[in-house]
């Protein structure tokens, strides 16, 4: 069943990838929602309203109640609308999509985040960390097209943030960390998940997304160095 | 009961049995959380005790190879780690299908709001209870402790939506929430006690002090949860090992 587009609400920033994660759920359970595009240096009041604690994008609104934290609407999704299921059924494949969804979300995140930041002497060794992280999601690819399996599932959305904006990443900040060679099984899952209709036409534009990031670079480096 | 040495004594009434270890160790909140679990489900297990500190023990390395952390699930040749995942594989994996015995609630957004507040738990206490038990400048306990204060306070108010006017988080009976704040409660008291601290005051937060009470007289939930004075033997232990090795 179809949700009205009135009863579900997506308050969400057009460059972060946490919000297209949720954008992807809802367009795969073919769900209707309506969109607001927040002002993150303008937060409004719904948003202040409704994640009073984090003030972070996404917030998803359903019948007036808000769920906030991407993977927590991601499993709100999931058990409020049951077609096209994005967690497995058996309780062991479960937690593993959950425990890769945790990683991603965590530890990926985090060493991205420092590789993207880091300078000097700290760099090389942040690279390094981040290329450790993405190892281990290159080993877990073994025998599996997805982290779903043959289609993509919870844990492919949650890693999902990877096969583009890491890649904007790096380009921002001049640095690389992934190797297509070395990590090859990531490297075609990647490709694969970017291939797959609902995350192709459902991406932020490249080039305005560099631009973002690297105006968002340049302003964080500068207010650490105050 | 199950000794901390990992043999099986008595089982309970009814229990489930089947071939369920657990690597951690009973002192820390996120093992008790699995323990509590698992005692819900009157799932009998062994607790493995493992060694965190370097070199790590082999077991723990193989199972978790990512986190080499405690605790870790060994079910059905399987291991299951990160103490969120664990305890919502053992309410579905041990799931009656009434939901009677459901440790997370069954609507999805009760669902969504206990997992919420279970994550800002993580992220909010075990940084600042750990910096200030170890920690030696007077100024920044008193700053840690206020982080503690401000968290918990948080939870008091969080417990009136979640609990819905019952005894616990989880209304009724114990449920995720309970378990993800009642496995600090040693943790929390054996800290007021060692720093000389309030943190769980029961002026200023009294529907958990309540509630604190009546989660550690739970069944399922006795003598898991060590007691301030179990946590300070440790700590002493530990300190008095430190001081002992020579400095480098």
């Amino acid at each position: 069943m179809v949700a009205a587009a009135a009863e579900v609400k997506l308050l969400g920033m057009w460059a972060s990838p946490a919000v297209r994660r949720v954008e992807w759920a809802l367009q795969m359970k073919g769900i209707e929602y309506e969109y607001v595009e927040e002002d993150l240096a303008n937060k409004s009041a719904a948003l202040l309203r409704h994640n009073p604690i984090h003030k972070q994008v996404p917030v998803l609104l359903h019948c007036g109640r808000a769920v906030t934290d991407s993977l927590l609407i991601l499993e709100y999704i999931d058990e409020t609308w049951l077609e096209t299921p994005l967690l497995p059924r058996d309780p062991y494949h479960r937690a593993s999509a959950r425990f890769w969804a945790k990683f991603a979300e965590e530890n990926c995140r985090e060493a991205t985040r420092k590789a993207f930041f880091a300078r000097g002497e700290e760099r090389s060794e942040a690279i390094e960390q981040l290329r450790e992280q993405l190892q281990r999601l290159d080993e877990e690819l073994e025998g599996k097209k997805f982290f779903g399996g043959v289609e993509i599932g919870f844990a492919d959305l949650a890693v999902g943030w990877l096969a583009f904006w890491l890649g904007v990443s790096e380009e921002v900040a001049g640095f690389t960390a992934m190797d297509a060679k070395k990590l090859p099984r990531f490297a075609a899952w990647m490709d694969d998940f970017l291939r797959v209709p609902v995350i192709r036409d459902n991406l932020p534009p490249r080039e305005k997304t560099v631009e973002f990031f690297s105006y968002y670079r340049d302003q964080q480096l500068a207010a650490a160095a105050k | 009961m199950y000794s901390a040495t990992g043999i099986n004594c008595t089982p309970m009434a009814g229990a489930v049995v089947e071939d369920v270890k657990v690597l951690g160790l009973p002192l820390i909140p996120f093992v008790i959380r699995v323990l509590i679990a698992l005692r819900l489900k009157r799932v009998e297990y062994e607790l493995v005790e493992v060694q965190i500190a370097e070199p790590k023990s082999e077991i723990l390395v193989k199972s978790n190879p990512v986190y080499k952390k405690i605790p870790v699930l060994l079910h059905r040749g399987k291991s299951i780690c990160e103490s969120a995942v664990i305890v919502q594989y053992i309410d579905e994996e041990w799931s009656d299908g009434s939901g009677s015995s459901s440790i997370l609630p069954a609507d999805p957004f009760d669902r969504a709001l206990v997992r919420f507040w279970a994550a800002y738990i993580d992220d909010k206490l075990p940084a600042p209870v750990r910096a200030l038990r170890w920690g030696t400048e007077a100024e920044k306990a008193a700053e840690l402790a206020g982080q503690i204060r401000q968290a918990l306070g948080l939870l008091e108010e969080a417990f009136v939506e979640c609990g819905k006017g019952k005894g616990f988080f989880g209304g009724d009976a114990v449920g995720y929430l309970d378990i993800a704040l009642g496995s600090c409660l040693g943790w929390i008291r054996a800290l007021e006690k060692a720093k000389s601290v309030k943190l769980l005051d029961a002026e200023k937060l009294p529907r958990l002090t309540g509630w604190a009470e009546r989660f550690l007289a739970e069944e399922s939930v006795k003598g898991l949860v060590p007691d301030a004075d179990e946590y300070q033997k440790f700590y002493a232990a530990a300190e008095a090992r430190t001081s002992a090795t020579p400095a480098a």
